[in-house]
């Protein structure tokens, strides 16, 4: 059914006026152009849909955007805010953490996150918290560089006490 | 911007022959004579577009057919392309993939893009550099010889007030020149791009989102299209009743003969309403099955052809004390690309652009032409980003649905498979078998190899041991060109196979190398010193001394279920030896590889880094072939939809991998993309040996496989 809903997308209030039973995944690509978050499973399996709801990662294409009425959205394209990058998406450039790129949207999203709420996390934790991503290029390696060189630098601004 | 142009700046050919009128283009004639020779294969652009062409900005657009999947070709041909022409990595936009404008490619497959590609483009560099030179020795008065070239600017040496710049060069040119085959290249010596790595081209996008892949490319009035699919290879369709979706609303049904599809503007609608879509299917029973598959592949592929043949094989084999003989088998392996098939069609203006996840542009064009009844000229393909191919997306047939569907209806469509029509319609890996009979001489040197392979095709079969009489047969073709034999009917496979990662060689090297070690161990023999013995190919004892020293050969024996193999092999004119170590769980038959040491030797290298990625990526994709991937089937029907069947390798599987490049700049740039997955099957193969005293002859090593061998 139809109905108007209100949400923060990337830091700009917006409104829809859809059926909210419908896939925030197809709701983000098809109705508001946002097309960063991949289609890879459609089960919530793969992770290439991960979006932030109020900055969790969630699998956008089994969440009904019923699930962000009211919310917060954060998808890639919102993480760096000002022109200036994330300190993940830096890290990734850094090392290559990516080949195809496929991935990379939810793997950021994930890592982001996850360093967000673990500042200084071990190698092994980063791992554990990735598993239900999957890349298929093997860039495995250098994803877990690139997340433990951002969590020094969140970790550095933490105790900064900037952002 | 460095990194792929948006299409919607695009011209067409005509627009593109009257841009040259702008600057100084480098057209095509042909390839480099002497590559030809190598390489018979229609490998080599023959029409008309450029390479490259200087804007009067000084910009440098260079045009490539090959493609960007995660390989880094972006930014390896920017490389070489910079180096070439003396300009900074900065100012080069790629065109990659598109064949309005590109030079005709035959795909991107084989590793072949730097070393088949990269001289013609390299050459059309120079050949650009050549042309400004003469112009800027004319404009500046001095002799060419007396000129140096920095980043787009010439000037004249010890006097760097008297210089010009490319654009102002270019500015009102209309040059547009032939490739000159003997132009003289940069060696490594002078190399300032080349044999770098800057940070890829395609980063930025690639982090932020912005980075556009097929389904990105959204024309106004889209429609996306769900397609009717069988429930197994080689149905044939009865009855379809489309009345429920039709009433649906925002439904469009279409039906072309075998292709049944429903469209909406809204993709889950779509999916909807072909849920809708009630259709009778006529089965053909098929008795095949993963366990019956390799007595089958055996008797039906009965066309051989003898690939080596060498001394006296029949003589040696009877007379041996001691005969090794063994058979290996390896199961379907599907491509998984994070991104299925995709492609969005527009028909406009009497043509058809397509813009498609395909890792071959040019012959999708031509099937797409025939398959419309229309002209080459009358369809565009335009490659975008790919999210992974790893040769599974030579095949287009995603394209051709979305080109038909589009014309039908007159109004742009995207067909984008779901993850179950990926598995579907993947032109899997083939199931595969090695048999080999092999023997020593007194002195433990092998003196007899008679092997013969079914159905994956001979690449990493050929010999680079020293034995004096050895016999090298392929049954029934390749992978992605089947040549079964009379008995076998239609086809060998109960559904579709083709190229996969170096297709072929994995199967190859994992039986060639399993075999190589078992000796070893007969003989008594370190394996490292076995085949240190057994060869004397230079570069191949190079690689393996490599490694062997990176992981401290053979080190001391860490635990009764800990091991270490070692395995090499060549590929894509590249040597690369791994080695492997593992820990087996004795009590599930889990294998954990720990750690792996990859040494290769690829000739001069383009960009160290990429080729550090690509030999990770190589090991980490590997593990999924080597230790869990299978397909599942009955008959025709494919009986796996997704990723909680179908187990990629993840973070937990993760070894610590180290990579060493062996310098040998005495060879031209080599492939990298497939060397380094070619080993991993024999070198976790002979690590199980070693830690265990039991060795596995199927790919891939699951843990039930290991737990019944070590049961036995």
């Amino acid at each position: 059914m139809k109905s108007s809903i209100q949400l923060r997308l990337n830091g700009h209030p917006t409104s829809l006026d859809t059926d909210d039973s419908r896939k925030l995944l197809w709701v983000l690509r098809t109705d508001l152009g946002l097309t960063g978050a991949k289609y890879g499973c459609g089960a919530g399996i793969c992770g290439a849909c991960t979006v932030l709801i109020d900055g969790k990662p969630v699998r956008s294409c089994v969440t009904p955007l019923s699930a962000a009425r009211d919310r917060e959205v954060t998808t890639i394209e919102g993480l760096a805010r000002d022109g200036a990058l994330h300190p993940v998406q830096e890290a990734f450039l850094e090392h290559g953490g990516f080949q195809c790129g496929y991935c990379t949207p939810g793997m950021i999203l994930t890592a982001a996150a996850f360093l967000h709420e673990n500042p200084a996390p071990t190698r092994e934790a980063i791992a554990a918290r990735l598993e239900h991503n999957l890349c298929r290029c093997g860039a495995h390696t250098r994803i877990l560089d690139a997340v433990e060189t951002a969590s020094k630098t969140t970790t550095a601004q933490a105790k900064g006490g900037k952002p | 911007m460095s990194a792929l142009l948006n299409p919607s700046h695009g011209f067409n050919r005509r627009q593109f022959l009257k841009m040259v009128g702008g600057g100084i283009a480098v057209l095509v004639v042909g390839g480099p004579a002497e590559l030809f020779a190598q390489d018979r294969r229609r490998m080599y652009p023959e029409d008309l577009n450029a390479y490259l062409r200087i804007g009067a900005d000084g910009r440098v657009t260079v045009f490539s057919g090959k493609i960007e999947m995660g390989q880094g070709v972006l930014t390896s041909q920017a490389q070489m392309a910079a180096e070439e022409l003396g300009v900074a990595l900065e100012s080069i936009d790629m065109v990659l993939g598109d064949t309005d404008l590109c030079p005709w490619d035959m795909g991107t497959f084989g590793s072949l893009t730097t070393r088949m590609f990269g001289p013609s483009l390299r050459a059309a560099a120079a050949e650009a550099r050549a042309v400004l030179l003469n112009l800027a020795a004319a404009k500046l008065g001095a002799p060419k010889t007396a000129l140096i070239v920095e980043n787009g600017v010439v000037s004249v040496q010890g006097n760097p007030d008297r210089k010009v710049t490319y654009a102002e060069l270019a500015q009102g040119k209309k040059i547009a020149r032939l490739i000159d085959e003997k132009a003289v290249l940069r060696s490594v010596a002078q190399f300032k791009v080349m044999g770098k790595s800057p940070r890829r081209l395609d980063g930025r996008e690639k982090v932020t989102g912005a980075a556009h892949y097929a389904g990105d490319v959204r024309p106004q009035g889209l429609l996306y299209a769900r397609v009717l699919r069988p429930p197994a290879h080689g149905a044939t369709l009865g009855k379809v009743d489309t009345a429920a979706a039709e009433r649906r609303s925002g439904v469009k049904v279409v039906r072309l003969d075998d292709l049944v599809a429903v469209l909406h503007a809204d993709p889950e609608a779509a999916g909807a309403a072909l849920a809708d879509v009630k259709a009778e299917w006529k089965t053909e029973p098929l008795a095949l099955d993963p366990e019956n598959i390799f007595d089958h592949l055996e008797k039906a592929a009965t066309r051989a052809e003898e690939k080596d043949r060498r001394g006296d094989v029949d003589a040696t084999r009877a007379a041996a004390s001691r005969l090794f003989e063994s058979t290996y088998h390896k199961g379907y392996v599907a491509h998984s690309p994070m991104e299925p098939h995709t492609a969005v069609a527009e028909p406009k203006d009497g043509r058809v652009t397509v813009w498609a996840s395909t890792q071959t542009p040019f012959p999708l064009r031509d099937q797409i032409a025939q398959a419309l009844k229309v002209d080459t000229q009358k369809v565009r393909v335009i490659t975008p980003y790919l999210g992974g191919g790893f040769g599974g997306k030579s095949a287009g047939r995603q394209a051709i649905e979305a080109a038909r569907l589009a014309v039908a209806v007159g109004q742009p469509v995207q067909v984008a498979w779901t993850r179950a029509e990926e598995f579907f319609y993947d032109t899997f890996d083939p199931a595969a078998v090695v048999k080999v009979a092999s023997a020593l001489d007194a002195n433990g040197k092998i003196a007899l190899w008679d092997y013969a392979v079914y159905a994956a095709g001979d690449r990493g079969a050929a010999l680079f041991y020293d034995i004096p009489n050895a016999r090298v047969r392929a049954f029934g073709g390749t992978s992605y060109r089947e040549e079964a034999g009379p008995q076998s009917g239609p086809s060998l496979h109960p559904f579709a196979t083709g190229p996969w990662r170096a297709p072929g060689a994995r199967m190859n090297v994992f039986a060639v190398e399993s075999q190589i070690d078992l000796m070893a161990a007969a003989a008594g023999v370190d394996p490292l010193e076995f085949r240190l013995r057994n060869t004397s190919d230079e570069r191949m004892r190079k690689v393996l001394q490599a490694a062997a020293t990176a992981f401290g050969w053979p080190g001391p024996k860490a635990g009764p279920v800990r091991g270490r193999g070692i395995a090499c092999g060549i590929d894509a004119g590249t040597y690369v030896a791994l080695i492997a170590e593992i820990a087996v769980d004795a009590v599930t038959g889990a294998i954990k590889v720990e750690r792996v040491v990859a040494a290769q030797d690829m000739g001069i290298i383009v960009n160290p880094d990429g080729a550090r990625m690509q030999m990770e990526g190589c090991v980490t994709m590997g593990l999924g072939y080597v230790l869990s991937e299978e397909v599942p089937f009955k008959g025709g029907e494919v009986l796996v939809r997704g990723f909680d069947v179908y187990h990629l390798p993840r973070f937990s599987a993760l070894p610590k991998i180290e990579t060493v490049l062996v310098r040998n700049d005495d060879v031209a740039p080599q492939g990298a993309g497939e060397p380094a997955i070619v080993p991993l099957g024999a070198a976790v193969a002979n690590a199980l040996f070693d830690a265990t005293g039991k060795r596995l002859y199927r790919l891939p090593l699951t843990p039930e496989r290991v737990k019944a061998a070590l049961a036995s």
